[in-house]
């Protein structure tokens, strides 16, 4: 069994996973201001993805320990070479973080603005800042024959990771919007509908021309079965628009974010990270994987333990499927 | 300073601060789901305000942690690119089971726990906050297994110029990793019941829900007295492990910089810290350092210049000992402050046992004031642990100066340091402010938690 196969798509599918999942939350963040016109319209938002987000984050943990677990080359190499964007990241992730917690614990208007401000700047720019990186892997960034980055911060804003940056931003939001209109009640889920509207036809633009771009990048032209699945995805999110079908659009949403990110490590497979400076100095599974050893206990770990996450994951998100009123949140804590 | 010196001061910096309140959240989430066992069985509502009550500081606890967590998690590979490379593969499976088994875990059931009332039945609300106590415990054993392994690597082979994983099943029974770990979780439980005592105390000398917080207060003497004791004890036994694996460690949090047979412990000295190998002994205790470092009366304790000539012999010229008066002092706050909290336990179960514990007014004082001292006793230790394993990242294979990141200059360290110092003052500030605004809010009334309904209305808790 060749296990470094078997741990790129298990990092693919965490990856992947991660932006399915938070990424709804992330689109909540963002937009719970425009969606919510007074106090308890945007608490109602916040709330419902109160009992979600924080086990959604995780994914992006267990994401970064796999990588560090599975190729520590390539966690090595991308991390430090990535450095200012995780700096802002982690700033990003932390201030949204701890706005989910904090904000509802007082009442001072001025207390709950501020933290609204900043669980919208950090849930904005967290999937930017994740986006160049991804991004940044596939166009390339100058790697040395050590496996060593020698750009500076200037070689980190490709052009294409920048777009990468933005499609995933704006299919969040998308994304949250969906999950707004399919979760919460009138009147916040008649404005998530017409974000849902404006947002759709720019993120379908986004992502076709993505699949566009990314094409370009390797050789051939059919663009294989995950970018389609993305560009049908967004598609389809923006035929259905109509307010009785939230929830397939909601499916539509996951598989365009879902699709727009696996495709990045398709495209990227057999190489984890491209050198911009010559490509016989790419980072690949082989030549930053683990032991197979390693890679083998790691994967008995993951088989145990990822079905049953998976079971208690989706058993909570049974537990608070229920759509969320204004009632719900009247008394405002 | 070095980029070297600037990586060790962010990784210490941002991991004492993680560590604030990590200890809190395996602490209280142990006690919150005590006292909501307590309540599931008695149907006392006096226990669901308790719970409700605690789980609030828990939960405003968990937020800093969770997301000073990721920070830790990041940094391996952004300062340590180096040491990511050369440990990857036996260092990075602890934390990647970590996520799967144990942080999944807990952040979805605290999700649950917190939005679940009166939506899960009893049964399961009650399994859910068990959940999240097990999963915080657990996430703590994968985190020490990786540590211990910096302290005392096993279950490995060096090839291709990096450490190979050859045996799980050596990794997690470590002797460094077993006893470490319990030493933590005690010193976890005596954290999270030193904070309940804290907040009790100050809730019996204004008088509010008297009746109430005292019981709370005797639920944390119960855990406080046992706790911190043993937690002395298995600290001693672990001193004896790390002995035998890092003698230099123990040499330097003793300033001897002479072999001794049989050793006596310095209690408090003036000097003998670096270079200065002729400290002034103000009091020492006879045989009693023998016996803490090896349990034996007359056992020997090497030097630290010994064991320095050895390691050249062995690794080469280099200079092997750590900042000894750093050891020094580490190992005497952390010893210190846990004798202090046992004492104050002691004087508060004997008041408990005479039913004095409400009027005493000086108990209660100083106990609200002891809150401070588990997070010096937790920062003491890590400084002790890691601050002895100096100049090593990994004992005996890497060399912290080894393991940075080549492609990461001083100036972007430099920022990263600011940025987080700015950040993490600001998240402090604002922390503590909430927690002491809770913590002094009266007990909330007794709602009753009705039967589970699908249709009724979510408490929304943000």
């Amino acid at each position: 069994m060749d296990f470094a196969l078997v741990w790129f798509t298990l990092v693919t599918l965490l990856w992947t996973g991660f932006f399915v999942l938070e990424g709804f939350d992330f689109g909540v963040g963002m937009l719970h201001g425009l969606v919510g016109r007074t106090d308890a319209e945007r608490g109602l938002a916040i709330n419902s993805v109160g009992p979600l987000w924080d086990g959604n984050e995780v994914w992006l943990i267990v994401a970064g320990a796999s990588m560090f677990a599975a190729f520590p080359g390539w966690y090595a190499t991308m991390f430090s070479a990535f450095y200012p964007a995780l700096i802002l990241l982690l700033v990003a992730l932390i201030v949204r973080g701890v706005a989910f917690e904090y904000r509802g614990h007082r009442d001072s208007p001025r207390w709950r603005r501020n933290w609204s401000i900043l669980l919208t700047a950090g849930s904005l720019l967290a999937p930017l800042l994740i986006g160049v990186a991804l991004g940044g892997l596939l166009r390339g960034i100058p790697i040395d024959s050590s496996q060593e980055f020698t750009g500076g911060l200037v070689d980190l804003l490709t052009p294409y990771g920048l777009y990468v940056g933005l499609t995933v931003t704006v299919l969040a939001a998308l994304h949250g919007s969906t999950f707004l209109a399919l979760k919460v009640d009138d009147p916040v889920r008649a404005r998530a509908h017409v974000l849902s509207r404006v947002l759709a036809p720019v993120a379908a633009a986004l992502v076709l021309g993505f699949v566009v771009w990314t094409q370009s990048l390797a050789s051939g032209w059919f663009p294989g079965v995950v970018p389609i699945l993305a560009a049908v995805g967004v598609i389809a999110a923006v035929v259905l628009v109509g307010p009785r079908r939230e929830a397939w659009r909601f499916v539509a949403t996951a598989v365009a974010l879902g699709g727009t990110v696996a495709t990045l490590f398709v495209q990227l497979y057999p190489r984890v990270m491209v050198s911009s400076t010559n490509s016989a100095f790419d980072l690949t599974v082989q030549n930053t994987s683990s032991s197979p050893y390693a890679l083998k206990v790691m994967t008995v770990v993951a088989a145990v333990f990822l079905p049953l996450v998976l079971l208690y994951q989706g058993w909570s998100y049974y537990v608070f499927r229920r759509r969320l009123t204004l009632a719900d949140v009247g008394g405002g804590l | 300073m070095s980029t070297v010196d600037l990586d060790r001061f962010q990784f210490g910096m941002t991991t004492i601060y993680h560590f604030l309140f990590v200890p809190v959240t395996i602490g209280l989430a142990v006690l919150t789901a005590v006292l909501h066992t307590a309540w599931y069985r008695r149907r006392d509502d006096g226990y669901l305000r308790l719970t409700r009550f605690f789980g609030t500081l828990l939960v405003i606890n968990i937020a800093v942690g969770v997301v000073t967590g990721l920070v830790q998690e990041f940094q391996f590979g952004m300062n340590w690119a180096d040491y990511s490379r050369f440990v990857g593969d036996v260092f990075g499976a602890p934390l990647a089971i970590e996520g799967l088994a144990a942080f999944f875990l807990e952040s979805t059931f605290l999700g649950l726990w917190l939005f679940g009332w009166g939506r899960l039945s009893p049964r399961v609300h009650l399994v859910t906050i068990w959940m999240v106590a097990f999963g915080a415990l657990l996430s703590a054993a994968f985190i020490m297994a990786a540590n211990s392994w910096m302290q005392h690597p096993v279950g490995y082979q060096l090839s291709d110029g990096r450490a190979e994983l050859t045996s799980i099943g050596a990794v997690l029974t470590n002797p460094v990793f077993l006893w470490a770990y319990t030493h933590v979780v005690l010193a976890s439980l005596v954290t999270g019941a030193t904070v309940m005592l804290a907040v009790s105390a100050w809730h019996l000398l204004r008088r509010s829900d008297a009746d109430l917080f005292g019981r709370a207060a005797r639920i944390s003497l119960a855990v406080l007295i046992p706790g911190a004791l043993a937690a002395m004890i298995i600290g001693s036994e672990l001193g004896v492990v790390v002995t035998k694996y890092q003698p230099m460690k123990i040499a330097a949090s003793e300033a001897q910089w002479q072999t001794c047979q049989p050793c006596s412990f310095s209690l408090f000295q003036i000097g003998g810290g670096n270079r200065d190998e002729t400290p002034t002994k103000i009091i020492q205790v006879p045989h009693l350092l023998s016996l803490l470092a090896t349990n034996h009366w007359n056992g020997q304790v090497q030097g630290i210049n010994e064991l320095n000539a050895q390691y050249q012999q062995q690794y080469g010229p280099n200079d092997y000992v750590p900042n000894v008066f750093v050891q020094y002092w580490s190992m005497r706050s952390m010893a210190y402050t846990a004798g202090l909290l046992f004492l104050l336990a002691l004087w508060g179960g004997w008041l408990l046992r005479r039913k004095r514990i409400f009027e005493s007014r000086w108990f209660n004082r100083l106990a609200i004031w002891a809150v401070l001292l588990p997070f010096v006793m937790n920062t003491a230790g890590w400084m002790l642990t890691e601050n002895g394993r100096q100049p090593w990242i990994v004992q005996g294979l890497m060399r912290t100066s080894d393991g940075t990141s080549p492609s990461v200059g001083t100036a972007t360290v430099v920022t990263s340091i600011v940025t987080f110092g700015v950040l993490y003052v600001i998240l402090g500030v604002v922390a503590w402010g909430l927690m002491v605004r809770y913590a002094r809010r009266p007990l909330g009334p007794a709602e009753p938690v009705a039967e589970p309904d699908e249709r009724r209305p979510q408490v929304a808790t943000y």
